[in-house]
């Protein structure tokens, strides 16, 4: 049995929104080097609305298909959307990560909640702080069902 | 074109090896131990199998146990030096930090029941000193064991002077070799170890066989409880067709040794010219001190495992001291030990020719790799912030 699903290997092999942006309204970047992942989400946003979304990914197979899944779920959907998307959500569209990739999958989801809080911070948009309250618990949140 | 460069992985299983295995996975099944001729058969297959593994290592066919693999010979001479001592009074083991796991978790096993384990420092050229194993031995050292050649990195040990310090101060010593038979000259009596461990598939023979050789004299303690087999020391049933196979195999690797490895030491040497001209990347272990097939680097910016997934891809079959590919977080324990921060050993490259492998092949390799790391660093991060200066590159 392969490592990965096909799904995991499509996105690896032929990422989505790839690349950098030059004009983001909020840019995320979350993981670090000394761990071996390091994702980079850049968002434009207008009324509301994720317009665009780019990702640059320093990591193995499954942080680079984590990070252009989550750029696919978050394109075109209101904010309040995009801060709803869970690591849970990403694993399973992409047909489940082995055990021990599923941080791959908390990456992505932090590194849009990431772009997002740089938006409201840049642009002045007031919130509520207790939604961003959660950035560095990358080994709490709910576990998807994975392949071991 | 797919070509396999990850020899010192495993390696595909010779012609010659599976034409003499044949016969004893087919019409003579017999068991080794039996008195009928169909025993008797199996019997004398295996005696020659002795005689030869014996003869291309300089040992005496009595010295030879046959084990279900380098990591189960490994554990037995460990636990057989460590035995010996503990029986006078000596629970201090020496090692180094780069060694297989079949070494170090046996050690480790070793630290919980009472034995104290010193690792010695592997240098950032990947070679331990004998000066330095010297200064380590203590009245209470059991054991000395060290691999002969690294096998993440490729750097050969200065066996031969480890083993005289050993011996001048009566302490017994155990090598790895399982990245050296069969590829380098390997002589146990010029040497003067007291015990050597080999694997049959690391040169073309089948997996699941290997060989302890133990000197004369040095008492060998069971890793496997059962019958006589082994004079004793190995119990269960010979796997003969195995064994017959790393005989055939090991006979087969040391024909014309030496122009073997003039052979694939050009073939690593273009590898190694070709790579590391990519810009920000490095050569680990010793320039000279390495085995002829093997190579590692790493390149700043990117992540192993992308990088071996994608040459799978382009048809380049290689691996990694990546965290990824093994399931934990921390890069190649090998790479940390020679100091390497752990941002640049996540970005490893293992890539292991042997005889098998054309010059066609390496063209192809430095062709595909070159263009993945490009790739690679142009979608991360850690490049973008070396790229532009807000970040210092470490090589």
């Amino acid at each position: 049995m392969a490592l990965y699903s096909d799904k995991v290997m499509d996105h690896f092999q032929n990422p989505r929104n790839v690349g950098k942006m030059e004009d983001a309204d909020g840019i995320g970047e979350v993981g670090n080097a000394v761990c071996g992942d390091i994702m980079r989400m850049y968002i434009k946003v207008r009324d509301g609305i994720i317009t665009d979304v780019k990702f640059i990914t320093f990591g193995c197979g499954s942080a680079i298909a984590s990070s252009s899944m989550a750029t696919e779920m978050i394109k075109g959907k209101p904010i309040a959307e995009a801060l709803e998307l869970s690591n849970k959500a990403v694993a399973e569209a992409l047909d489940g990560l082995p055990a021990h990739k599923l941080h791959c999958s908390v990456l992505a989801e932090e590194a849009v909640r990431a772009a997002v809080k740089d938006y409201y911070d840049k642009h002045g948009v007031a919130y509520d702080p207790a939604i961003f309250g959660c950035d560095s618990c990358a080994h709490g949140h709910d576990q998807a069902p994975g392949e071991a | 074109m797919y070509v396999y460069a990850d020899n010192a992985a495993t390696t595909a299983l010779s012609p010659k090896a599976l034409e003499a295995m044949l016969p004893y996975l087919q019409g003579e099944y017999g068991n080794a131990s039996s008195l009928h001729s169909v025993g008797q058969r199996a019997a004398e297959a295996l005696q020659k199998a002795r005689d030869t593994v014996a003869e291309v290592i300089h040992a005496d066919p009595k010295e030879i146990y046959f084990t279900g693999g380098g990591s189960e010979a490994d554990n037995q001479a460990i636990l057989s030096g460590a035995m010996a001592g503990a029986r006078k009074g000596k629970k201090h083991l020496i090692s180094t930090a780069f060694e297989h796991h079949a070494v170090l978790h046996t050690l480790k096993k070793l630290e919980s029941q009472g034995f104290e384990v010193t690792l010695l420092d592997v240098h950032k050229n990947g070679v331990v000193s004998a000066e330095e194993v010297a200064a380590a031995i203590r009245p209470d050292t059991a054991l000395v064991t060290i691999m002969f050649v690294n096998n993440e990195i490729g750097t050969i040990q200065p066996i031969g002077e480890i083993a005289k310090v050993c011996r001048e101060k009566g302490v017994l010593f155990h090598t790895d070799a399982v990245q050296a038979v069969g590829h380098l000259p390997v002589d146990v009596q010029a040497l003067g170890v007291d015990m050597l461990s080999m694997a049959a598939h690391k040169f073309h023979g089948p997996k699941g066989v290997g060989a302890l050789y133990v000197r004369r004299g040095v008492p060998v303690v069971n890793v496997i409880e059962g019958g006589q087999q082994e004079r004793g020391k190995r119990g269960g049933t010979e796997n003969i067709a195995g064994i017959v196979g790393m005989a055939a195999a090991l006979k087969e690797a040391v024909t014309d040794l030496e122009g073997h490895m003039a052979y694939v030491t050009g073939l690593r040497e273009k590898l190694i010219t070709g790579l590391t001209q990519i810009p920000h990347s490095c050569l680990n272990g010793d320039r000279e001190k390495r085995v002829p097939g093997t190579v590692n680097l790493c390149f700043e910016g990117i992540e192993g495992e992308g990088l071996l997934l994608w040459l799978d891809a382009k048809g380049v079959a290689a691996s990694s001291g990546s965290a990824c590919t093994s399931g934990s977080l921390d890069p190649s324990h090998v790479l940390l030990a020679l100091g390497l921060p752990h941002e640049i050993a996540h970005g490893s490259l293992r890539l292991s020719v042997d005889a098998w492998n054309t010059e066609e092949e390496v063209d192809h390799i430095l062709q595909v790799v070159p263009e993945v790391v490009k790739y690679l660093r142009d979608m991360s991060p850690v490049w973008d912030e070396l790229e532009r200066g807000e970040a210092t590159h470490l090589i």
